[in-house]
């Protein structure tokens, strides 16, 4: 078959220019409306998601992560005893503020855990260890945040809420939902850092032992430890996205955002390619005039659509990237997951051929009087 | 001998909102292989419907369509585009040609359609060209070719088909009158020695002389004084100078070469 649905395409440059930038648009506009929703969702819940623990143990009606009520920390011992349960930490996650240098107060969320622990918290370390979280005063941030909490380098001090912090690590991507960046010390420095009590703690994280049924230690627990609710790690995350997502407006302005930016970037391309189609419309009409069977036609125009697709994909892409890398570095995460750039390349490809099969219609009703006209 | 083309009692009504125009109001006709059959007549006089419906490209409202002896005038929108890629060849006023492809490109399309691919279209192409004087022009594109090289070019494509039947509006209407008669002569030629059913529908003076047979269409209808030419029975031209008075013009006012 002479190669018709390539050099369409590419015979007329400012054209293939037109079609492309549709196409790469749309490819953006919709990984960056989808990588802040999927930001805005990993986000909310990754400690939940990064703690490495199989259940939860919380207060009462605790609607969300960020939002636990302190316990009597000798919940912990009856919680170990439960059959089925091979490990319990105590942790801590809590509102508190940062004193800056220049006396500029900053909100934080304290993360107190036990550096003996296996739990792998705080996880994506690029300075110090987690065993530098045993040193005195020391704390672990994220590396995003050194400007918002006015640190510079390792080893400098600060308070939080009058107490004297070090910072001895930072981290890479631990980025919270809220304006409050996560804090990481030890689980008695958090208790002084957040205001609780020494003998209470906010949350206990349990590991399930090889073998026993997640559900069934899950029954044991809220059977033996009294005024204490407990969900599986997914449940408790599903929780907090959900809270973050529909009973805040963010989470339902990002949503919208995605959804739209879906919507203008199907339009856009189907604008693009109905346009590519409807230029060579009465090439088309030739063609039919000719004897080509429709499924002939057709293949010509879901060929130009596919090409546009791929081209615009991995254009889109290439923009994309650069895009997200910017984000590490400011407010908004943006991520791209392997699973949704691959998404993406079948969503692009769709989007051409759905908005092709439009344009085919209109070359299915074609006026035959129009191929004998000059 | 079986009649190449032949139309009975041929009607074509369009629809324009609650009314109903008549475009064909009972049109008898025969085009046999070997003929050069004109269709001429004042526009919007229903030639291009009747083209159009011997091309299988527009169905019939009622009357007997029979292309190379067989009934299309009830077939469906699915078995239409057959016997237009078995029996007809194309030739348009505008040529028609893919810009994208070079003249080689734009035979080997309907080559392609006939199943004919590789290097064995690509060797008939050039034979097609070749026949037509474009034996050098294989990898040219249109936009660098002159309307009469064009025109050539579409020849060679509706002759890549093998058809019975060649269908032309227009041929020569973009084109200056030596050029015209360059491509009446290669259409002539494709009736007279290649045995081809040539119907053109013209509004052009110039070449009338190159028909066997004018038939005058005149609201729906075949004039009276529709007749044959030198070859057989003639229109006088005093019947056909009054649709063609500027082609008229064109034709005694010498034009360019190509």
């Amino acid at each position: 078959m002479p190669p018709l649905a390539r050099r369409n395409l590419f015979h007329d440059k400012i054209r293939l220019t037109v079609t492309l930038t549709g196409i790469v648009f749309a490819v953006v506009l919709i990984v960056v409306e989808l990588g802040l929703f999927v930001g805005f969702t990993v986000t909310t819940s990754s400690l939940v998601d990064h703690s490495g623990a199989d259940l939860w143990v919380t207060s009462k009606h605790v609607p969300y992560v960020e939002l636990g009520v302190p316990f009597s920390e000798r919940k912990l011992y009856q919680v170990r005893a439960v059959p089925g349960v091979a490990d319990a930490q105590k942790l801590i996650v809590r509102w508190t503020d940062w004193k800056r240098p220049d006396g500029r107060q900053e909100s934080v969320q304290i993360v107190g855990i036990n550096p003996d622990d296996p739990m792998p918290m705080p996880w994506n370390l690029v300075a110090g260890s987690v065993a530098d979280l045993k040193k005195p005063d020391a704390v672990i941030m994220d590396e995003v945040y050194k400007e918002k909490l006015g640190v510079k380098e390792l080893g400098e001090l600060f308070e939080i809420r009058g107490k004297r912090a070090r910072i001895v690590g930072f981290t890479r991507g631990i980025r919270s939902f809220t304006t409050s960046p996560y804090v990481f010390a030890t689980f008695k420095r958090a208790q002084e850092y957040a205001s609780i009590n020494d003998d209470q703690t906010v949350f206990i994280l349990v590991k399930v032992a090889p073998g026993a049924d997640l559900k069934q230690v899950q029954a044991n627990i809220a059977d033996s430890v009294k005024d204490v609710e407990v969900f599986t790690s997914s449940e408790f995350s599903r929780m907090t996205q959900f809270y973050w997502m529909f009973t805040t407006g963010a989470g339902v302005a990002v949503l919208l955002a995605a959804v739209l930016g879906l919507v203008v970037g199907f339009v856009v391309v189907a604008q693009t390619i109905y346009a590519t189609t409807m230029d060579h419309l009465k090439e088309f009409g030739t063609l039919k005039a000719m004897g080509a069977p429709n499924r002939y036609v057709y293949k010509v125009i879901l060929t130009q659509a596919a090409i546009s697709a791929v081209l615009g994909y991995a254009l889109g892409m290439v923009v994309s990237a650069f895009v997200v890398h910017a984000s590490q570095k400011g407010g908004a995460a943006i991520l791209l997951p392997w699973q949704m750039a691959i998404g993406m390349f079948f969503l692009t490809l769709l989007m051409c051929t759905g908005a092709a099969l439009v344009s085919i219609s209109k070359v299915t009703r074609l006026d035959p009087a129009m191929v004998f006209k000059g | 001998m079986q009649p190449a083309i032949a139309v009975r009692e041929l009607t074509k009504t369009y629809a324009e909102g609650a009314a109903s125009v008549p475009a064909l109001r009972g049109v008898d006709l025969e085009v046999h292989p070997g003929e050069l059959v004109m269709l001429v007549g004042p526009s919007g006089s229903g030639k291009t419907t009747l083209l159009s419906i011997m091309g299988c490209i527009l169905s019939p409202t009622s009357g007997s369509v029979r292309i190379a002896g067989k009934e299309t005038g009830q077939m469906t929108e699915k078995e239409l585009p057959q016997i237009r890629l078995e029996h007809i060849g194309f030739v348009f006023q505008g040529f028609n040609l893919f810009p994208t492809l070079t003249a080689g490109e734009n035979v080997e399309l309907m080559l392609d359609l006939k199943g004919v691919r590789g290097p064995a279209a690509a060797r008939r192409a050039q034979e097609l060209l070749a026949q037509v004087g474009l034996g050098g022009k294989y990898a040219s594109f249109p936009s660098d070719l002159s309307g009469g090289q064009k025109q050539r070019v579409a020849i060679a494509r509706a002759l890549a088909g093998d058809p019975e039947i060649v269908l032309a509006d227009e041929p020569t209407a973009s084109l200056d009158s030596h050029t015209g008669r360059t491509v009446m002569e290669m259409m002539r030629d494709l009736a007279h020695e290649r045995g081809r059913a040539v119907v053109i529908v013209t509004h052009d003076a110039r070449v009338m002389e190159f028909a066997d047979r004018t038939i005058r269409i005149e609201d729906g209808l075949i004039a009276p004084s529709a007749g044959e030419s030198a070859s057989g029975r003639d229109v006088p031209l005093e019947h056909i100078r009054p649709h063609f008075g500027e082609y008229v013009h064109n034709w005694l006012t010498p034009q360019p070469a190509q």
